[in-house]
């Protein structure tokens, strides 16, 4: 009789606890849920346009797209020639390793032949990586080819985002959603 | 103190048991006889604690937690509220003492053995402490919202973004949109002042009481205990109060001097301890040229920075972290003082000691190769002190530790 009562007891604490449990979890919803990005930022965060004719050969400009660094760089055919002889010095030259939207389209990496558009936030951390577009020794590496160098810790990218061996960034720039109507560059949106 | 002559005294007492926890816990609370400067520091930081939320509630009175107000409000504080600029300055001088007292006090932990039996959830609570220390000054550091605020929580909540499957949409969670914006500042601010406060005052009371119940250490790791007087005080102990309170006391007026001092004369401490990039407001489309941390979080930012992996950085910063929790059954010594400890123990402190320090260093300067190189193997002396403390502190002769103190 003992017993029963006590195995009786058990099992009513268990179910009570379990669906005590479920209601908490439940009743967290709202609490978690309110951390996400509110309507008003999702809103905030649409399309932006820019005009890229006006650009230099081989300048690199940078544009905000939800409050985000994307960089627009204008390559000369040389340093396109250039980009498959470093190569061996880069880590996923074919951008494998991450959803690449405008894969095998050009070697730029973007939907145009000419332009590479990537968003300057260093995959590592965060940063926004700096352009050092001159072939030419450089404090952290003395074979420097040209490209992005993150100052926060170190990762090195090609001129088209590519990243290198060995440093801590693990996959490639990310190329944003975006079009060319004719010298229009749109960003945030595939046509 | 049983029998109160005044009357509104006795009739509260008999209530509440204001008498005898005064002297359980103050007055009568039994210490070690022989203890050095090394044990003042727990008290130091309970005076920071206080002198944190002093300053902090008054800082609430002119702080704005909005993404156009919150680099002016600091700005208002700093020039046109009266005496504004002490306020901040003792808030921002206090969050640095704070965290070099409990590095003190944590070091004086490991020197003298305080997490050994039983002392181990002392140790545990007093951890989960400066774990949650770590993350109330980071919330704190990113409320004025200047550069070093913007891209210092930039690359903390990437961190995030390390995890597996969940990263991403994680760090977009922390931040409640796709930049570290308003949204996220009334988070962090709605942290640093209410909930992490709580949690912290929590785990110091629990700190306290699971302290008392055991006893405070000596230098010698004498067991005090074995030898009682017939009212089963230790022989080796003298009451707090005169005794400890006087030497607190000596020890909170010097202490309070450091503390004028650079609060007055040296408030950013040299960029180290409110780096020169924060005097600019945040701007999410230029990260400054060197980003470093504070002093106090620099050797985990080290090794972050020397693992050439994602994940794996954020892995060995969080281990570094993690490791110090199981200390206490990571020494296997018989005795629990570096005095009565072999020479493996003294050599593996040394280079612990000069590992962290230069890890220190590393964590503020630019990458280099070289610096690398050297983040490498400090990283790896500061986790083989850990790990192979439970081979050398078992294999070493130790010395026999004393009966009495």
């Amino acid at each position: 009789m003992e017993e029963t009562i006590t195995t009786r007891r058990k099992v009513l604490i268990g179910m009570t606890a379990t669906v005590g449990a479920v209601g908490a979890s439940f009743a967290a919803v709202p609490f978690i849920a309110s951390w996400n990005p509110s309507a008003k930022a999702k809103a905030v965060g649409g399309p932006v346009r820019i005009d890229v004719s006006k650009m230099q050969i081989g300048q690199k400009i940078q544009v905000s797209w939800r409050k985000q660094p994307i960089f627009i760089i204008r390559h000369s055919k040389e340093a396109l020639e250039n980009l498959s002889k470093v190569e061996s010095k880069l880590d996923d030259p074919n951008s494998l390793k991450i959803v690449e939207p405008y894969r095998d389209l050009n070697p730029s990496r973007s939907t145009s032949g000419e332009y590479t558009v990537v968003a300057g936030v260093c995959t590592h951390l965060g940063c926004a990586p700096k352009f050092y577009p001159e072939i030419q020794p450089q404090p952290w590496d003395d074979s420097w080819i040209g490209g992005f160098f993150c100052p926060c810790h170190g990762s090195m990218f090609d001129i088209v985002g590519r990243v290198f061996k060995g440093v801590p960034a693990p996959t490639n720039l990310k190329v944003p959603p975006h079009y060319f109507d004719g010298s229009i560059l749109t960003i945030g949106e595939e046509r | 103190m049983t029998q109160q002559s005044s009357g509104i005294f006795n009739w509260i007492n008999t209530r509440l048991p204001i008498s005898n926890t005064y002297e359980r816990h103050l007055s009568k609370h039994p210490v070690p006889k022989k203890v050095n400067f090394w044990y003042l520091f727990g008290a130091l930081a309970s005076v920071v604690l206080i002198i944190q939320i002093i300053s902090g509630i008054w800082l609430m009175f002119g702080y704005e937690n909005t993404e156009e107000g919150a680099f002016a409000s600091v700005e208002y504080i700093m020039r046109d509220i009266e005496y504004g600029w002490i306020i901040r300055y003792m808030h921002t001088t206090g969050a640095s003492m704070f965290f070099a007292v409990v590095y003190l006090h944590m070091f004086r932990g490991l020197l003298y053995g305080s997490y050994h039996k039983p002392r181990e959830l002392v140790w545990i609570f007093g951890m989960t402490i400066y774990l949650v220390m770590m993350a109330e000054g980071f919330l704190g550091y990113v409320l004025p919202y200047g550069q070093m605020s913007y891209w210092g929580a930039q690359v903390i909540i990437s961190l995030f973004g390390a995890i597996p499957y969940i990263g991403e949409s994680l760090e977009l969670w922390v931040r409640g949109d796709y930049y570290i914006s308003g949204a996220t500042i009334s988070r962090f601010f709605a942290l640093h002042v209410v909930a992490l406060p709580l949690i912290l005052i929590a785990l110091v009371f629990m700190h306290l009481v699971a302290l008392h119940e055991v006893g405070a250490g000596n230098p010698d790791g004498v067991d005090i205990e074995k030898y009682l007087d017939e009212d089963g005080v230790p022989l080796d102990s003298v009451p707090f109060f005169p005794y400890k309170v006087l030497n607190a006391l000596v020890a909170i007026g010097v202490f309070g001097i450091v503390f004028s001092f650079i609060m007055f004369f040296f408030p950013e401490g040299g960029g180290y301890m409110l780096e020169l990039a924060n005097f600019e407001e945040a701007n999410p489309l230029s990260t400054p040229e060197h980003i470093a941390p504070v002093w106090y979080y620099s050797p985990y930012y080290a090794m972050l920075r020397a693992v050439p992996d994602k994940l794996g950085g954020l892995l060995v910063m969080a281990a570094a972290i993690a490791i110090l929790f199981v200390v206490p059954w990571l020494d296997r010594s018989k005795a629990a003082s570096i005095r009565y400890k072999g020479i493996l123990s003294k050599i593996a402190m040394t280079m612990f000691i000069v590992s962290w320090l230069m890890l220190a260093w590393l964590g503020t300067v630019p990458v280099t190769a070289l610096r690398t190189t050297l983040s490498i193997i400090g990283t790896v002396i500061y986790f083989a002190f850990f790990l192979l403390m439970p081979i050398y502190t078992s294999i070493e002769k130790t010395k026999p530790v004393p009966e009495r103190l």
